[in-house]
């Protein structure tokens, strides 16, 4: 009990204070990589204590929704950063509802951020939250697809012993079907933390953006809330893609030995994985909006041969 | 005086739910009255399944009658076809003979029809009245060409006889009956493409008999549905198990993918309630399959998943509802492109409409969430059937599933956000009112029930169990985990509702310690809404529920196929100045123009082939008649 609670907090403590190193990293990497010095990797949080010193504006369009959203977003993510395997294959809320809860609890942030997007009534918000449900509602069946493949060749869909099948088998891994699901999952990865090609973090371009229309009106600590949540989805998406498919690493029932252990190895994983999206990010272009369902329904065909794959060679 | 008829409903749901929950421990009984009604007399039985659905009927039939009290009290008429509609319905799980279903089931859909037709001025009203007569009465003759065959060929009218006659038919008989009665019960649920009359009707009815009608009266079909794959027939082929998991599948996202292109609050719902019942189906369609490969644990599963989601869609439709109608009851209209701004003036219908939202789309810690959970785990237990073919379609179950629950998020961000947020884009919705307290009342139950249902399932799953076990014929699951956590099929999966509210509660609280804990400035302003410079804010400037819908009408195009119409008027003495724009983009429905009016076109060809008989003149009518005898003569 005491030792969960120990895990419990240390995943939060990991991915609240992990996260807003990973998207500065990511940044740095990918300002490099175009030629530029860049800020540093620190940068977000700098640019979150800013925020957290300045006076909110709160437009008297909105409603109560509006000011909980922040409180709910960063709730959710908090509760999904227990849920997903970051240090060891035994998440202590993983009992609670395994991949479904996930999927569902992003979900939730997701309802709230769209309604907090309507809520100022300016047509940017509506804008945003428009598109924003159009692509979580276009992602959201290739990650229970995907992770079903993965699922039933572990035969259990607790996400933490389908790491420890994965981890003690690795063979297993070496399979087209677990390629297949991968890139079904990295590009669902894309779109729900708002990185391009599907949407661009960078823009403050109106018409061309996703996410950030949706957060237009907030500031001061709220922004602080919804840029620290963002954060901690992309640094949990990221998890995920790194220890649900590269299980090394990770063990079930910890000492703080392997903890650390799995600590270190998934800052490896990170950061190969980081490598690879900021190299992604400064190659492709963003696409235009209306042919990201295209994308999306492609990564749904991934997931979806990658479980007939599954089903037809078992 | 007017209340009184709303009043006794509400006992009479009462005594349901009471009645119904004592039926679900075990069989009770039989009551039997041989000389009431002809061919076999008034049978009424109560065992768990009909048990669960009258206690069902009742639990909704007591909030939504006390909505009406606070709502206008209608004619008398109304409250009279009311009274009769929730009798009726109560009698008809309990039904266990042909006549006595027969006569229950045309008198709920006769007194809903009337309550569908309450206002006869109208002439949408009318014409949903007409084809809700029509598809109801096609439903109906089905059903009892079913079940007369099924009496005569298991030799009873009685469905206690047919459990044990039934089984022992020819494949191709038990074929008829599932085809038949199947059609029958699926129209009355509104399975795709059988559909047609469910979002016309719902909509035209004053709210509480939408509540009910969508909430339970629909759901009357599944039970219908249950008895003939699961019981009165006994384990069928697999086909039959594909047959209702496919039709859930396609009803699920047609019905969602029809209600996000919807503007009218109440039509939305209904078309929520198509993609609800497939839900459902789906749970029923893995049973089936289940039950028939001998797998008795997951076809349990399945069973109480789609038990578990009647509930709980019972509770959030009947919600949302309600909530529509106190919106209507406020402002005077369901189009959402007129309302808005509401949660200001309505704080309370907003808060309950806002559960409801959350509970259909699925959204931890509701009672949606935990049924589609339950039907996302049933639904994945087909890794143990070993027919491939059977997996794919499991597998396309889940993916519709899965797409489903995110586009249904879709639709009720926008239901809420344009009607209850931001701006009112009228002046109707600018003067709403807070709906009165017995309307409150009732949607605060229904959302209490919704919160009770989603955090208890490790109460409600044993009783559902229990349920589903005695139609399956088989001993309950003695333990389904502790408290806390619902286990399912051994270590395969676990839930756990209330440790996810206690989690999301304590992580709510973080920020609030954290925010002092990093000094974070405490200052608010208000200001209005940044616009890029324009000098005031108006309604107009607001996203609308079209302008929401549009990206899925364009990434579903070959679905919609939508029309556009763009009529400008430009001043007579520049093309720059516009004086007027006219926009519409409507959606077409496939099943209208490839369905039913090819059908339709049939019919009356047929019709107008077989009036060249009908000359008028005596004398050949005569002939005919002859012919005719002669005809029965040479066959006989």
């Amino acid at each position: 009990m005491i030792a969960d609670i120990g895990v419990a907090v240390g995943q939060v403590l990991v991915v609240g204070m992990g996260a807003p190193l990973l998207v500065g990293v990511l940044r740095t990497l990918k300002a490099r990589l175009v030629g530029r010095r860049g800020p540093s990797p620190w940068q977000p949080y700098a640019d979150l204590r800013k925020l957290l010193g300045k006076e909110v504006v709160v437009s008297t369009t909105t409603s109560w929704v509006f000011r909980a959203t922040p409180y709910v977003l960063v709730a959710t993510t908090l509760v999904t950063a227990l849920i997903v395997p970051v240090s060891s294959a035994r998440p202590p809320l993983a009992f609670a509802g395994n991949i479904i809860l996930l999927v569902y609890l992003f979900m939730l942030g997701t309802f709230f951020l769209a309604l907090a997007g309507l809520d100022a009534g300016s047509a940017f918000g509506g804008m945003g939250s428009s598109r924003g449900v159009a692509v979580a509602a276009l992602a959201e069946p290739t990650i229970i697809v995907a992770v079903f493949a993965l699922a039933l060749r572990a035969d259990t869909i607790d996400l933490g012993l389908v790491v420890e099948r994965f981890g003690q088998e690795p063979w297993l891994a070496a399979n087209p079907a677990h390629l297949l699901a991968f890139a079904a999952f990295f590009i669902v990865m894309l779109a729900e933390t708002g990185r391009l090609p599907v949407d661009n973090p960078a823009t403050h371009l109106e018409l061309t953006m996703i996410h950030e229309a949706m957060v237009l009106e907030y500031s001061g600590r709220y922004l602080a809330l919804v840029e620290w949540a963002g954060a901690m989805k992309l640094f949990l998406f990221m998890t995920l893609l790194a220890n649900l498919f590269v299980p090394w690493g990770l063990t079930g029932p910890a000492g703080p030995g392997a903890v650390l252990l799995g600590l270190l190895a998934l800052a490896a994983k990170l950061a190969v994985l980081t490598g690879a999206v900021a190299v992604l990010e400064t190659t492709v272009a963003k696409l235009r909006l209306f042919r990201v369902p295209e994308l999306l329904a492609g990564s749904f065909a991934l997931a979806f041969l990658s479980l007939m794959a599954v089903i037809l060679f078992r | 005086m007017d209340r009184l008829a709303y009043g006794l409903a509400a006992l009479i749901g009462i005594a349901a739910t009471a009645f119904g929950s004592y039926g679900m421990s075990g069989d009770v009984g039989t009551l039997r009255v041989a000389w009431l009604v002809p061919l076999g007399g008034l049978e009424l039985t109560l065992d768990p399944l009909g048990g669960f659905f009258l206690a069902l009927i009742g639990f909704a039939a007591v909030p939504a009658s006390i909505y009406a009290m606070g709502s206008s009290p209608g004619e008398r008429r109304d409250r009279f076809a009311y009274l009769v509609f929730v009798l009726s319905m109560c009698l008809v799980p309990l039904a266990a003979n042909t006549m006595t279903f027969a006569i229950t089931w045309e008198l709920m859909s006769l007194a809903s029809y009337f309550l569908v037709l309450h206002d006869r001025e109208s002439k949408p009203s009318i014409y949903a009245g007409w084809v809700y007569a029509v598809m109801t009465h096609a439903g109906l003759a089905c059903l009892l060409a079913g079940m007369l065959l099924l009496g005569a060929w298991t030799g009873s009218p009685r469905f206690e006889d047919w459990r044990a006659a039934a089984p022992a038919l020819s494949g191709t008989a038990r074929n008829a009956v599932f085809v038949l009665l199947g059609l029958g019960f699926a129209g009355k649920a509104g399975v795709i493409p059988l559909h047609v009359w469910l979002p016309l009707a719902h909509p035209a009815a004053p709210s509480h008999v939408s509540a009910l009608m969508s909430g339970v009266m629909i759901k009357l079909g599944v039970y219908g549905l249950l008895r003939v794959s699961l019981d009165w027939l006994g384990a069928g082929p697999a086909w039959w198990g594909v047959a209702i998991l496919v039709a859930g599948a396609a009803s699920s996202l047609i019905g969602v993918l029809y209600a996000l292109v919807d503007h009218d609050l109440k039509r939305l719902l209904a078309f929520h309630s198509i993609e609800n019942i497939g839900i459902i189906l789906l749970g029923v369609g893995s049973a089936v399959l289940y039950h028939g490969a001998g797998l008795p644990a997951a076809a349990l599963l399945g069973l109480a998943a789609a038990l578990y989601h009647t509930v709980n869609h019972a509770a959030f439709k009947a919600l949302l509802f309600l909530g529509a109608g106190a919106v209507v009851h406020a402002t005077g209209t369901r189009n959402m492109e007129e309302l808005g701004g509401l949660i200001k003036r309505m704080p309370w219908t907003a808060a309950c409409f806002l559960v409801g939202s959350a509970a259909i789309a699925a959204l931890p810690p509701l009672n949606g969430f935990v049924s589609e959970w339950l039907t996302f785990v049933a639904l994945f237990q087909n890794t143990h059937l070993a027919a491939v073919g059977l997996n794919i379609v499991f597998i396309l179950g889940i993916a519709s599933l899965a797409l489903t629950g995110g586009l249904a998020m879709a639709c009720f961000v926008k239901a809420f956000g344009i009607t209850f947020l931001a701006l009112p884009r009228s002046d109707a919705a600018a003067r709403a009112n807070e709906a009165p307290v017995p309307m409150r009342l009732a949607m605060l139950t229904l959302a209490a029930s919704c919160v009770a249902l989603g955090l208890g399932p490790t109460l409600v799953i044993p009783v559902l169990g229990a349920v589903a076990a005695s139609v399956l014929g088989q001993a309950p699951p003695a333990t389904v985990g502790d408290w806390l956590t619902l286990r399912v099929s051994g270590g395969y999966a676990s839930l756990s509702t209330l440790a996810i509210a206690i989690a999301l509660g304590a992580a709510l609280l973080v920020p609030f310690v954290a925010l002092p804990l990093v000094r974070a400035a405490r200052r608010t302003r208000a200001y209005e809404t940044w616009g890029c410079g324009r000098i005031i804010q108006t309604s107009r400037m607001e996203y609308t529920a079209t302008a929401f819908a549009n990206p899925f009408k364009r990434v579903f195009d070959f679905f919609y196929r939508p029309t556009k119409h763009l009529d400008i008027e430009f001043h007579p003495e520049s093309r720059f100045f516009v004086e007027r724009i006219e926009y519409e983009n409507p959606a077409r429905s496939i099943f209208h123009d490839w369905l039913y009016r090819p059908a339709l076109d049939l019919l009356r060809v047929g019709a107008r082939a077989a009036g060249a008989l009908q000359s008028g003149s005596a004398n050949l009518y005569l002939a005919y008649i002859l012919a005719a005898l002669l005809l029965m003569l040479v066959l006989a």
